[in-house]
Formats: C-alpha cells, structure tokens, sequence
C-alpha cells in the first residue's frame, strides 16, 4: 500500500491514536522517512495533543478549591438546615395533633367517668305518654307515682306536648330523663 | 453527629486499583447521605472540571461559576450516577452540559470563529509545515506559552473545541465524547483531526520558531 501526503493528512489524527489498521500504519510510516512535510505535521501534531493533555495547561483560578468546597458545604449545611427545618416541623404538627385528640378523647370520656346521677339525661322521647296532674307543672311515667296526690284529676299526652305546655319531667319515676 | 472521614485520595486523576475502590467506597457513602464527603470524592477532578467549563466558556468567572454549579448539580443527582461509566467522565458530562446550557443561554455564540464550523465534511489541509521539534513540556510553566494555546484554543469554532477538549484535554475516549455530546463517533473522529491540525497550524510558527527560539534550547539554557 501506498499512500500520498493528502492521505496521511486525513489518517494522521487516528495514526496518533493508534487507530489504524497495521496495512496503513506501515504504508504511513513508510511515507513519512521520505516526506518532511508530513514528519512536520505528525510531531507537531504530537505536541498538539501532548501539550493539550498537560494538566497545567489550564491554570485555575486563585482561591477556587476553597469556593468549591465552601459551595458544597454550605449547600450540604443548607440541606441538614432543611431537614432539620422538617424535623422541627414534624415534630410539632404531632404535638400539635397528639394535643387535640388527647383533648377530644378526654371530652368523650368523661360522661363515663361521672357519676349516675351527674350524667347527662337521655332525651325524653316525644311520643312517650305521660300523665299529668292539674296540682302542679310536673309530667309523670304513670298514675302510680307517688308524687301525684290526687289521682282523680289526671290525664295523659304525649311528652312532647307536656313539654310545651310547661311541665317538667318528675325526678322521682321519669329520673332516667333528668 | 458528624460522619468519619475517608482515606484521602491521592490527586492524580489515573486512579489504580486501591484508589478506585476507595473511590467506590466513597460514592457509597456519599450516596447514602453522607455529604460531607462529596468534596473529598470530587478533589482529584475539579481541576478538570473547571478546564472543561473554560474550555467552553472561555472566561474565569463564568466557568469557576458553571464548575461549581456542576459540582452541586452531581451532589443532587449522585444517586443518578450508575458506575456505568467512570466517576470522572460522569463529572465532565456534567460540566460540559452545565457550560454549554451558559453559553446558549448567554448567546456568546455570536462570537464565534464560524468559519472554523463551515464545510466540516471538507478536507482539511496543513498550511504550514515549520518543522516543530519536540519541546518539554516544561514550557508550559510559562504564563506566555500558556496564553497562546488558550488563545489558539479559543479560536476554534465551537463543535471542534469541544471535541478537542474532552478527547485531548479530558481524556475521554471517543466512545465517551461521542456519548456526552450526542454525535457520532465518524464526527468526533473527523472534528478531532481537524481541531489538532488546525491548533498544529496555529502554534507551529510560534512554538516551532519565534516563541521556541526565545526559549533557548538550542544553548542548553531553561529560560524559565
């Protein structure tokens, strides 16, 4: 194989990387002990590249590994600053939360914790007949009760008009609805 | 309460085998929540990550700023990172769509060399062969020489630069370039060829002749 200078112009960037078949390395090498045009090209070529990959070649800037790892700690800084933000945060919505449902279950415990006598009275359902005595504004379960004195002048409605006539429930035979 | 430090690892950017297990050790941790460690884990690489950030911007500040803001973006997204490929690369990716989403949104492509971006598929042919011997690569403790090939650099139109910079300069393979800016590996090869040749054109005449003479070499003298 022979090759011309124009040839070896266009190969020798890969000659220079070794990335040509060993046919055209010998046909180039051969070419170049007998052009010193092109032995001109290939070593400045090399001094190209062996410059260019010097890593003094780029000169960096006074100062700038203490930037760069002032800039990565800060913003490492910043980040725990955040998740500590969160934590915080958290923390004090649970507290927060925690409260409230502590506060709410210990309202709705509490008719359990009272007394018979202190809880609150069921609702008297309207339809329930109760009798009533002309002697005061008081409405009873039945005739039998104790605190009506005279039997006689009784009668019966529903609780729900009893209600809004006046009368309250007796605390003797209708306590349940005290 | 604060989390133990790792093994330091060392500065060199060609990890071995010790290191590279250190390195995984440290994504572990990192990934599990320890963020304290996630500079120790980038020190090898930020030097590299800025030069790919400046290779693209071509300013300081702008690419100290897009380095960082790389930096953070790979803390967030570290449990993105797959080992699929190296920790390095992953890093250099990012940077380099961090730099190029800066240099869209500023428009500093109106700035751009276009003439270097046209006829891509054309041949590209030296245009000068001054004979430019090997120099050490020594002279690059020089800020003078430093400064020309940032310059040259500069000039190049922008899809040629960016494949110069992570084949040469990043030391990407071609497979990793052609992956982190969603070309083909036929491009990267063809842009790569003539991003060296027209860098070569550049700096010949000068590192070859005017700025190597300067240097003395011939005298046996370390003019630096």
């Amino acid at each position: 194989m022979v090759v011309n200078c124009e040839h070896v112009w266009q190969e020798i960037s890969n000659y220079i990387d070794d990335d040509v078949d060993p046919g055209l390395r010998a046909a180039m090498e051969e070419h170049f002990k007998e052009c010193k045009h092109c032995t001109a090209v290939l070593d400045g070529t090399r001094n190209v590249v062996q410059l260019y990959g010097d890593e003094r070649m780029f000169e960096v800037p006074f100062g700038y590994s203490q930037r760069v790892r002032r800039r990565l700690e800060g913003n490492v800084g910043g980040n725990r600053r955040t998740f500590l933000g969160w934590m915080v945060a958290t923390a004090a919505a649970i507290f927060f939360v925690g409260s409230y449902e502590l506060a709410r279950s210990a309202t709705s415990d509490r008719e359990g914790l009272k007394s018979e006598h202190a809880r609150s009275s069921a609702p008297i359902p309207p339809e329930l007949m109760v009798v009533v005595a002309d002697e005061g504004k008081v409405f009873h379960g039945g005739v039998a009760c104790p605190f009506i004195h005279d039997k006689a002048k009784t009668r019966s409605m529903p609780a729900r008009d009893a209600l809004q006539q006046g009368y309250t429930p007796c605390v003797r035979c209708m306590k349940q609805y005290v | 309460m604060p989390a133990q430090p790792g093994p330091p690892l060392g500065d060199q950017t060609q990890l071995g085998e010790s290191d590279s297990r250190n390195e995984a050790q440290l994504i572990q941790r990192v990934r599990s929540g320890e963020h304290e460690l996630f500079y120790e884990l980038i020190r090898p690489y930020e030097r590299r990550v800025y030069a790919a950030s400046f290779a693209i911007l071509r300013n300081p500040a702008n690419a100290e700023d897009a380095a960082q803001e790389a930096l953070l973006k790979a803390l967030k997204h570290i449990r993105q990172f797959r080992a699929e490929s190296k920790f390095s690369t992953w890093l250099i990716q990012i940077a380099v769509n961090e730099a190029r989403m800066r240099r869209r949104k500023e428009n500093s492509d109106r700035t751009e060399p276009i003439a270097n971006d046209a006829n891509e598929q054309g041949e590209y042919k030296p245009r000068d062969f001054a004979d430019w011997r090997e120099i050490p690569s020594e002279v690059l403790e020089r800020k003078e020489v430093r400064e020309k090939l940032t310059g040259a650099l500069a000039s190049l139109g922008q899809i040629y630069r960016e494949v110069f910079v992570l084949r040469d300069i990043q030391q990407l393979s071609i497979e990793e370039t052609s992956k982190t800016l969603g070309i083909s590996t036929a491009s990267v090869k063809t842009r790569l060829l003539r991003a060296r040749l027209m860098l070569r054109d550049m700096l010949a005449p000068g590192l070859g002749g005017v700025w190597s003479g300067k240097l003395s070499f011939a005298k046996g003298e370390k003019p630096w």
